[in-house]
């Protein structure tokens, strides 16, 4: 990678490598193909990998545009013959099959109470249609993780920090967990789930990751020690 | 189409779990008022108030009208409230210009507050009786709601109307004349008192636990809110009590008792912020 650059929508990114024609060019989020052109969707910083045939622009905003496969913790807010209507932050709700759990048949099929909070990744997502989201791995049939989420704590945060809060590599994450156990999801449409032993520390960890959107590795591990000689 | 949803179950549930261990989800006392921030200015009459992540903005302007025959000689004090998705995105915005229960509430608890409590001398605001008053307005704008409005709202409207200056008058005979900012300077408004909103939020199935300054969640968990407004003279302008849960007269008791040593931290940084932009001036 070299120096940062920062692209505004329509922005057209040079792409071309000394063999463009054989290689195949992949565009993450923000990017899009007009013609032979690419063009940047979003505001950001261009990243770009594996010699420069990845490409995608990290931002931060605050409203979740559903893309798909990625994760995201949304709330149940209606039922419907077929599915659930779940808040998951976006401009519309998503769809969430009763299907779509694992081991979910016609006659054995789970029963979500309005308000639940549910895990699962983003099946469905274009301009045209509402999101469709799914509890389980569709290829697998397993829950991987996914479903509905009995305990705990969740709170918001931008969408630039659960990007970065994904990678579990995350210093803010490593730090906490050197000093306190605890369970943790993230959604991508900025919202994060914790489960601790104690409300006092489910507490501690909510502050502690809200806090360190803004700080580097060092100063992370310096927040995360302090808070916690506090307790 | 989005509509309230509030938080989800999961939520609701740790926000009580965590209370009955005295603890808060933003890390705070029970007790504890978040920081209140207070910035004035750059025109007179407009005031910004940050309460944590809750901001409001006030707008104070003026013109002349009649007054309503019944009362010839009080100037006009209006309040109005808007609450758009611009605060929180689940707020409603489709309601196409129609004003939501919410808005009402705040701009009438605002009007008892400072109308009401008689803060604002509106016999000060008659030009010629019968004939020509000031109509005094406030509009204000949540930017950010991160719980307690009402609270954050009472502070910028009152810092608002403080900090407000309105052109100067002269009455000659049946002629009134309405002197340029330029020509003369404007004169501020005749304000008695400051009246200081501090709230409560009673939460659990009997409203058995009360917090100082909800947050957002907490106000969406609680089953009862409490509004206690003080002046400096520690005397009660209006208390104002919401939701089903009743409350007991010792609650009521300790609340105020709360809320008379919180009142006056917040006078205290209202009329600093007041003086701070005086001087700067």
């Amino acid at each position: 990678m070299g120096d940062t650059k920062i692209v505004i929508p329509g922005d057209i990114i040079d792409t071309h490598t000394e063999d463009s024609d054989q290689t195949i060019l992949r565009l993450g989020p923000g990017l899009t193909q007009t013609n032979d052109d690419t063009r940047a969707t979003t505001a950001g910083v261009l990243h770009s990998a594996k010699d420069n045939t990845q490409y995608w622009v990290v931002s931060n905003k605050r409203r979740y545009v559903p893309a798909e496969s990625e994760p995201v913790l949304g709330v149940i807010v209606a039922r419907h013959g077929e599915g659930y209507r779940v808040d998951i932050g976006s401009a519309h709700d998503a769809l969430l099959p009763l299907l779509a759990f694992e081991g979910a048949t016609k006659r054995n099929k789970p029963n979500l109470a309005l308000g639940t909070l549910v895990y699962a990744r983003v099946a469905v997502a274009n301009s045209l249609m509402d999101p469709e989201i799914e509890c389980f791995n569709s290829k697998t049939g397993k829950a991987e993780g996914y479903g509905e989420m009995t305990e705990g704590f969740m709170f918001k945060c931008s969408l630039g920090l659960a990007r970065r809060l994904i990678d579990s590599r995350a210093p803010v994450l490593g730090a906490l967990g050197a000093g306190v156990p605890f369970e943790v999801a993230v959604g991508l449409n900025g919202r994060v789930w914790i489960n601790t032993a104690s409300p006092a520390t489910t507490v501690l960890v909510a502050n502690a990751i809200k806090n360190s959107e803004f700080l580097n590795a060092k100063q992370c591990r310096q927040m995360v020690k302090e808070l916690l000689e506090k307790q | 189409m989005v509509v309230d949803i509030g938080p989800s179950n999961i939520e609701t549930a740790f926000v009580l779990e965590a209370l009955r261990k005295n603890v808060r989800v933003d890390g705070r006392g029970i007790y504890d008022y978040r920081t209140l921030r207070i910035s004035c200015g750059p025109t007179p009459g407009l005031a910004e108030v940050q309460l944590g992540q809750t901001r409001v903005l006030a707008r104070v302007s003026c013109e002349v009208t009649r007054p309503s025959p019944d009362r010839p000689t009080e100037g006009l004090v209006q309040f109005s409230s808007e609450l758009s998705n611009l605060a929180a995105p689940n707020l409603d915005a489709s309601s196409g210009g129609r004003v939501s229960a919410q808005e009402v509430a705040i701009s009438r608890m605002v009007e008892r507050v400072i109308r009401q409590s008689r803060a604002i001398d509106t016999e000060a605001l008659c030009i010629l009786a019968g004939v020509k008053v000031w109509a005094v307005r406030v509009d204000l704008h949540f930017l950010d709601h991160g719980g307690n409005l009402m609270d954050a709202a009472a502070a910028a409207a009152i810092v608002a109307l403080r900090h407000f200056r309105r052109p100067d008058v002269t009455v000659q005979g049946e002629e009134a004349i309405i002197h340029d900012p330029r020509e003369r300077n404007p004169v501020p408004l005749s304000i008695h008192h400051t009246p200081v909103c501090v709230s409560f939020a009673f939460l659990g199935a009997l409203g058995e636990l009360a917090v100082l300054d909800p947050s957002l969640l907490e106000e969406q968990a609680q089953a009862a809110s409490f509004t206690v407004t003080l002046n400096a003279h520690k005397e009660i302008c209006a208390l104002n009590k919401a939701g089903g849960v009743p409350l007991s007269p010792e609650q009521i008791q300790r609340c105020t008792q709360v809320a008379l040593t919180k009142a006056d931290e917040i006078s205290d940084a209202i009329n600093a912020a007041l003086k701070g932009s005086s001087s700067s001036k």
